[in-house]
């Protein structure tokens, strides 16, 4: 049992949210894998989104800088996380919104499920946020009694299919629109029985089935791209509209946020704005970005709180190599480019956080030991760094986490005997001879040991040469 | 220009072919070439795998062994990319500031082949013969970490004979990762299928790459499907030439 | 230790030790001042499917009668009397009720600012623009932009806003790209946005 100490970094408890899978990633990744639909499925949509993203990527000619400053200014808002998010707290309530603080899942959850139980509400309409997601927020608040909407289309298909989202951006990427059309026709309460799979049909589908529970839900909970130090101003970009229903119609609104989320000027969202929808949705401008400060008298929701969520971010800004995950702004273009994650599927990576990202991320909230196997959920190709708008350098970080990850005793034992060899080259050119004689155990492409055998599932061995270069070349 | 050859361990085990052709290849060009016997391997499976401090006496050596030297040239883009970016960092992990600014002084000295042969010496005609349709794989290191760009292309397109036909979706990785192959081996396997459909799609006989390794995984692959598709390193095509009447040994032979 | 107590002290330990000063962010990007060009926020707004009229300020009224005549349209309390034709049944929002900004066909408001590169206009609820609320639920949202108020690009905007105010950004109309990540129009919000750009 891991110990936290009072007022010192820690990271995210168990037995609460969505941080961990139950089983390691490569038997995870292996329903995935023998998934053609879900193949198909993602395949055609990483494709999709590359073509759109590079496009309106390449129109920009200071593309390089814009990814330069969002990088600095996330790592200044990490060296001066505490006093930015006190200054945003005084910001947010000076302008009539109310800031709580939460260590982690468990205290966050009682927050939120306290703040609607006090409005007499059963019901909220939620706006897509991974910070509730991570922290099972929808669970909590079912075992209060107080149900949970989803209002993001893929959200909705997720919920509607009693599904697991599998993208930060697009949780129903693995879904089809044949598949979504009969997720619709058996889940959602009213359908249209002739409804097609047209995706403008489907989303008009949504648009009539969430209207009316728009209009009366008296509770809104979302979460937050960007809150604003220093004017306390708090941003959400979306696409579809149901955020500002969720941001505009309520009479109370509830924002979760990481911590991490705070940057220091207004102006720093001119980076942002600039980055967020060119890397994630592959336009020029998402559809609809919603800004507020505390309360506006006569528009929009009149009571606002703000929770400020630690679970686990602690740990991670505790490491000086690691904190940079910390800089994420959840575009997921490091997803759409990954090509482990076009195979795998979002589900395979256990956590609310799949792909590059989350195989750094999710590792450091809960500790190296409870997600070891995701640092290794990658070759290192690097697409993700090249992707990444605020440059997080994904395979550094990968191969600082498999420094810290625990290493399985053969492997270790191989290693260190493989360093020690190759430390003494009499002794290397020994093992170099040695492996050109065994022939690799006998017939080439059988019969490897595990778990070496994963080679020659699908791959033969190379034919052993007659000799090696330094024997050619002592002999030259 | 007297250069030492940073063989790589793995070319210098199991495919001294594309190592030899390297040396033939830049003593053609005139150049003579030095062969520091001390050198064993760079560490990066051990910094990749995790066990960065096994890999700081193979730092060492590496930086010891190639330290006397102006110029080192190897035949790997995932090699020099270790050098260039992880010696310095695991030696200061580990304290050793010394180390690593003597490791640095090494990469700045260290060239993966084709960034040599372009940038360095500024040819691109070797004056190689290499009658056959090549296509060409860029490694993920050679080209992120190193960022060849197209440098190996104009190399290929120079010799003599030879037809360059695009490779599909060329950027995406072959799904080898040093150990990434069997720790995930599965969804290594499914990315390995996608770049052997790929490049059987060009109707290429050879596929070709700066990277021993990657060429051994996408090799294993169009072995095991018998397709008669071979791999053959940059190397062993750019040191081929009428006179030498070899078409570069196979790497992978089915 | 209250719940901010701990959180502040976590981080902080992990923090270490904080600047002295703030690092200064490289702003190598393009800086706000660009020229606004008109032309290329037509393109940028018709590419993502709203339909852009241009013509002269008194010819406003026309254009609300081609796209809404013979409908109920909510107006902003501050909306130009003369932008609306006698064809319409216009409704001021004087604090009306959900349920009958919902009833509306439509709405007509002016706009804060627009960027051209990126084909967005931004509402701040000032009076001729009104609350959030009233370019939310009508299913057709006209917007009324003067030249003047077109900028070049991102930071421009920003320089121009006050943050203070609710601001909506919005731009072309209500969009998913939830299904195969394809844009589709039409979801929650409008689904038809109309910008009339004046021409000066």
């Amino acid at each position: 049992m891991r110990r936290t100490f009072l007022g010192m970094p820690a990271t995210a408890p168990r037995g609460v949210g969505h941080l961990r899978g139950e089983e390691p990633f490569p038997a995870a990744a292996r329903r995935g894998l023998a998934d053609p639909q879900l193949r198909r499925n993602l395949g055609h949509a990483t494709t999709t989104i590359r073509a759109k993203s590079g496009a309106v990527i390449g129109e920009l000619p200071d593309w390089q800088a814009l990814r330069e400053a969002g990088a600095a200014i996330k790592t200044d808002v990490l060296a001066r996380l505490p006093e930015l998010l006190e200054q945003l707290e005084v910001a947010v309530t000076a302008a009539g919104g109310i800031v709580h603080w939460a260590a982690d899942a468990v205290e966050a959850n009682r927050i939120v499920t306290e703040l609607v139980a006090a409005t007499g509400s059963d019901r909220v309409i939620k706006v897509k946020s991974m910070a509730t997601q991570e922290i099972g927020l929808n669970e909590a608040l079912e075992a209060a009694g107080i149900s949970a909407v989803e209002t993001d289309l893929a959200e909705l298909i997720v919920q509607l299919g009693e599904d697991r989202p599998s993208h930060i951006l697009v949780p129903a990427i693995h879904r089809n629109r044949a598949e979504i059309r009969e997720i619709f026709l058996q889940a959602m309460p009213g359908v249209d029985p002739s409804l097609t799979d047209d995706p403008p049909a489907l989303a008009a589908a949504a648009r009539r089935f969430l209207r009316e529970t728009f209009l009366t839900t008296r509770v809104a909970v979302s979460g937050a791209n960007f809150a604003v130090a220093e004017t306390g101003t708090l941003a959400v970009v979306e696409s579809e509209g149901n955020g500002r229903m969720c941001l505009t119609l309520p009479e109370t609104l509830i924002t979760v946020m990481g911590v991490e989320k705070v940057v220091p000027t207004w102006r720093d969202l001119e980076v942002f704005l600039q980055l967020l929808p060119r890397s994630s949705t592959g336009e020029r401008m998402n559809p609809y970005t919603s800004m507020w400060s505390g309360v506006t008298p006569g528009d929009g929701p009149q009571a606002f709180h703000l929770v400020l969520l630690d679970n686990g971010r602690s740990a991670v800004l505790a490491d000086e190599v690691g904190r940079q995950a910390l800089r994420c702004i959840r575009c997921s273009a490091c997803l759409n480019v990954c090509p482990v994650y076009e195979r795998a599927g979002g589900h395979a990576y256990g956590s609310v956080y799949p792909g590059p990202i989350g195989a750094v991320l999710s590792p450091q909230l809960t500790g190296v030991e409870e997600n070891a196997s995701l640092p290794y959920a990658s070759t290192l190709c690097g697409a993700c760094y090249d992707a990444c708008p605020v440059k997080i350098n994904i395979p550094e970080l990968l191969v600082h986490l498999r420094d810290r990850a625990p290493h399985p005793k053969a492997e270790a034992a191989a290693m260190a005997a493989a360093a020690y060899v190759m430390d003494r080259p009499a002794l290397y050119a020994a093992a170099q001879r040695a492996a050109r004689l065994s022939r690799f155990a006998g017939r080439r492409g059988r019969g490897l040991p595990p778990p070496l055998s994963g080679w020659t599932i699908g791959r033969d061995l190379p034919q052993p040469p007659e000799h090696t270069f330094r024997e050619w070349w002592a002999q030259r | 220009m007297r250069v030492a050859l940073f063989v790589t361990c793995l070319a210098d085990t199991l495919f001294p072919a594309a190592a030899e052709a390297t040396v033939r290849l830049l003593e053609r060009l005139g150049h003579q070439v030095v062969f520091p016997p001390e050198q064993t391997c760079c560490g990066q499976m051990h910094v990749n795998t995790g066990y960065s401090a096994q890999a700081l006496p193979l730092v060492r050596r590496h930086v010891r062994a190639f330290e006397p030297y102006d110029v080192v040239v190897a035949p790997s883009g995932s090699c020099v990319g270790s050098v260039r970016h992880q010696h310095a960092s695991v030696a200061r992990n580990a304290g050793d500031e010394r180390l690593a600014s003597r490791a640095e002084a090494v990469s700045e000295r260290t060239y993966e082949l084709s960034e040599f042969l372009v940038d360095a010496l500024g040819v691109t005609d070797v004056g190689a013969y290499y009658p056959h349709r090549v296509t060409y794989h860029p490694t993920c290191h050679s080209l992120r970490l190193l960022r060849v760009g197209d440098r190996p292309l104009r190399l290929l397109r120079e010799v003599r004979g030879l037809d360059l036909v695009e490779l599909p979706q060329a950027e995406q990785c072959c799904g080898f990762g040093g150990t990434f192959a069997v720790k995930n081996a599965d969804t290594s396997t499914a990315m390995l299928a996608d770049k052997l459909r790929h490049v059987q799609s060009t109707g290429a006989d050879v596929c070709t790459a700066g990277d021993a390794s990657c060429l051994m995984h996408i090799g294993g692959g169009l072995a095991r499907l018998r397709t008669g598709v071979r791999t053959v390193h940059l190397a062993e095509i750019l040191a081929a030439t009428e006179r030498s009447g070899s078409i570069g040994r196979t790497a992978v032979r089915a | 230790m209250s719940g901010r107590e701990e959180v502040l002290a976590r981080l902080r330990a992990a923090r270490g030790a904080p600047p002295r000063v703030p690092a200064e962010a490289p702003r190598d990007y393009r800086p706000a001042g660009g020229d606004a060009d008109l032309d290329l926020l037509v393109d940028r707004l018709t590419d993502y499917r709203a339909t852009v009229h241009r013509c002269a300020e008194p010819e406003v009224a026309e254009v609300v009668d081609a796209v809404l005549g013979g409908r109920r349209v909510v107006v902003p309390r501050g909306l130009p009397e003369r932008w609306l034709p006698a064809s319409v049944t216009a409704v001021t929002d004087d604090d009306l009720s959900t349920a009958e900004v919902a009833a509306a066909d439509g709405v007509v408001t002016a706009a804060a600012v627009a960027v051209a590169e990126t084909g967005t206009i931004v509402l701040d609820g000032t009076p001729d623009q009104g609350r959030r609320v009233i370019t939310l639920l009508p299913d057709v949202h006209i917007c009324v932009l003067r030249s003047e108020q077109v900028v070049a690009g991102v930071p421009d905007a920003v320089a121009r806003l006050d943050p203070r105010r609710p601001l909506t950004w919005i731009s072309g109309p209500s969009a998913t790209s939830d299904i195969e990540l394809n844009r589709v129009e039409g979801v929650h919000g409008p689904r038809n946005l109309h910008v009339v750009l004046l021409t000066s």
